[in-house]
């Protein structure tokens, strides 16, 4: 009933156009954006924050990569977490190298090391599309996880072949490090977030993200409208490997504080993000965090909610659980809903448009 | 009026002389002949159809001139330039623009954005400018938005800018299709059988505007199409392909007249 838009006239293009076009999306957009940076940094338990919202939003980023390659561009990658790994170890090598330089600087620029290697691995895209694709960004996945093992340059010699996050500051604030506040933390990630989304929004509402949906539609009328697939498939992985190698950088650094990449980043978390991408739904920058999110608070509610409830589970139980349910929440998303979570959501919110009266 | 900016980069050619010439033509997959030395011109502000029975090579042709195919032999002059191999993009960006046989729409796109993309060679404002979305990026998407809704006006599909075009019927499709084709401003279109599988009343919508294309923009267009009544009517000069080759050439009435293309389309008894 609240939820209507009479009376919103649109007296120019550029209203128009607007991402958000409705006021009262707008206005719920505020009220979220502010619920996340007012209020849940003080009222969330470190818990929540530690196992929900931290990874949560890492893991959103990622998602927003994986969504641009795979729901815009519609090409499939099994390399994301590859390409998360290395924007971690390259935010670990340069922070090492450069301790003087700030760490937001260097957690921004190891999305370009990402970019660079998923170019690179995006060059068979021109020639090759859908499953093989897939099996050709396998091998990034399974090359880079090896890297992170063999080569001890990276990890700089550790003995136990693991990223250790070194304390790093912000005006004087512990922002990364054993010491650093999880609440710092979490706000830290919730400015990369929403900048960044921020950014892929503009981005796919725009010459560039139309010239991905052309290729992915129908690459050959794209080529027809001047569009270079090469380069736009190229754009593509690079934009996507870019909010990977970011997304990989938080995780390490602000959500876990330390890890051994070759096993966190490993082909389950690529499949992970895809399954993301899928229930979440392709194509849609809210579909991003529905996936994101249900991939995350999933495990932890049926690890942690089940037993406050009177369910007794054992965490062994709750992971296969859960992998369980994302597997066939994917296949029957697949087969009813191919636009997931986001369109179920539309739906929702076309029906509240035309309620009470839907004729 | 639908053109914003004098479009005619190079060497401007004037009405009636030849904007395209193809000369000998032949274009082999593997030892399958679809082209075999064909030539024929179309000249600047014409409507020049291309007919033949099924398998004659029409689409071929087409696909020839806007660089899918690279035909073996022969050669296409565009503009007073000669060339062996063209890639599809660099025809688009020369103002070759072009609707398919099978809607070629991007499915999961709206009217609009579809009629946008036409848009995409236009449109200058780098990556940066793309990630703001602001200031020049924005100007100049306003800028395209407004040319495009002259597209929209001039097709009478204002009621359908915001649905996503896998959900509209066959005949708007074709519709949005040709929308997305002149929202590039191209010199030369090609309309690979505009009107198949449409109704009477879409067919005459249609036809109106691919003349009023024709004349109010003077765009050059060739037409490939089945539905004689059609050709006859809309074409200047007609040129007849079977098995590959070309049988006939010349006015509606020359053409209708022929002897072979009466036997290539009637059949002839042995």
């Amino acid at each position: 009933m609240f939820y209507r838009e009479t009376g919103q006239f649109k007296t120019n293009y550029a209203d128009d156009m607007a991402i958000f076009p409705i006021r009262q999306d707008r206005i719920g957009l505020a009220l979220i954006l502010a619920f996340a940076f007012l209020v849940v940094p003080f009222v969330t338990s470190d818990f929540t924050l530690k196992t929900i919202m931290l990874p949560f939003l890492a893991l959103s980023v990622a998602v927003i990569g994986l969504n641009i390659l795979t729901g815009y561009t519609g090409l499939i990658s099994l390399g994301s977490a590859g390409f998360m790994g290395v924007g971690a170890y390259a935010c670990y090598k340069l922070t090492t190298i450069f301790p003087e330089v700030n760490i937001l600087i260097w957690i921004f620029v190891s999305g370009f090391f990402a970019a660079a290697v998923g170019v690179f691995f995006g060059l068979p895209s021109l020639r090759i599309k859908g499953l093989y694709l897939a099996v050709a960004t396998l091998a990034a996945q399974f090359f880079l996880q090896w890297a992170f093992v063999r080569i001890p340059w990276l990890f700089n010699y550790n003995p136990s072949g693991a990223i250790e996050v070194p304390l790093r500051t912000l005006f004087g604030v512990p922002i990364t490090g054993p010491t650093a506040s999880l609440e710092v933390k979490y706000l830290i990630c919730l400015c990369f977030v929403v900048g960044m989304t921020w950014l892929a929004s503009n981005l796919v509402h725009g010459r560039i993200g139309r010239s991905w949906m052309a290729v992915r539609d129908m690459d050959i009328a794209a080529e027809l409208m001047g569009i270079k697939l090469l380069n736009a498939k190229l754009m593509a992985f690079a934009v996507s490997s870019f909010y990977c190698g970011v997304s990989g950088a938080l995780f390490v650094f602000l959500y876990l504080g330390g890890a051994e990449a070759g096993t966190e980043f490993a082909i389950r978390l690529s499949f992970l993000i895809l399954f993301a991408v899928i229930i979440g739904g392709a194509g849609s920058m809210i579909g991003s965090f529905l996936g994101a999110g249900f991939i995350v608070a999933l495990p932890t509610i049926l690890k942690f909610g089940l037993p406050a409830i009177g369910i007794a589970i054992t965490g062994a139980t709750a992971e296969k659980i859960v992998l369980m349910i994302i597997g066939a929440l994917t296949i029957y998303l697949l087969i009813v809903e191919p636009h997931g979570l986001a369109r179920i959501w539309q739906i929702m919110k076309q029906k509240l448009r035309v309620w009470p009266f839907p004729y | 009026m639908l053109h914003v900016s004098p479009q005619s980069t190079s060497a401007a050619i004037a009405k009636g002389e030849v904007l395209l010439n193809v000369e000998n033509v032949s274009l082999r997959f593997g030892g399958v002949k679809a082209i075999s030395d064909v030539s024929f011109d179309i000249r600047k502000g014409e409507v020049r159809a291309i007919i033949g029975p099924n398998g004659a090579g029409k689409t071929s042709m087409l696909n020839c001139i806007n660089g899918f195919y690279f035909p073996q032999e022969g050669h296409i002059t565009y503009k007073g330039v000669r060339r062996q191999k063209v890639r599809p993009h660099e025809a688009a960006s020369s103002g070759i623009a072009r609707t398919f046989q099978n809607v070629a729409l991007f499915k999961g796109m709206s009217t609009l954005d579809n009629i946008m993309t036409g848009r995409l060679l236009k449109m200058k404002r780098g990556f940066l400018w793309q990630c703001l979305h602001w200031g020049p990026a924005q100007a100049e998407e306003i800028a395209h938005r407004e040319t495009v809704e002259r597209v929209i006006d001039f097709l009478e599909i204002q009621a359908i800018r915001k649905t996503p075009v896998g959900r509209l019927p066959y005949g708007l499709q074709k519709r949005v299709e040709l929308g997305r084709a002149l929202a590039a401003e191209p010199e030369l279109l090609l309309l690979d059988e505009p009107m198949a599988g449409m109704n009477l009343e879409e067919k005459e919508d249609m036809c109106r505007f691919i003349l009023d294309v024709n004349q109010q923009f003077g765009t050059t267009i060739a037409l490939i199409e089945h539905d004689m009544g059609v050709v006859m009517d809309l074409s200047d000069r007609v040129v007849v392909l079977e098995y590959g080759r070309k049988i006939a050439d010349g006015t509606p009435d020359v053409v209708k007249a022929d002897q072979k293309v009466i036997d290539a389309y009637l059949g002839v008894a042995h």
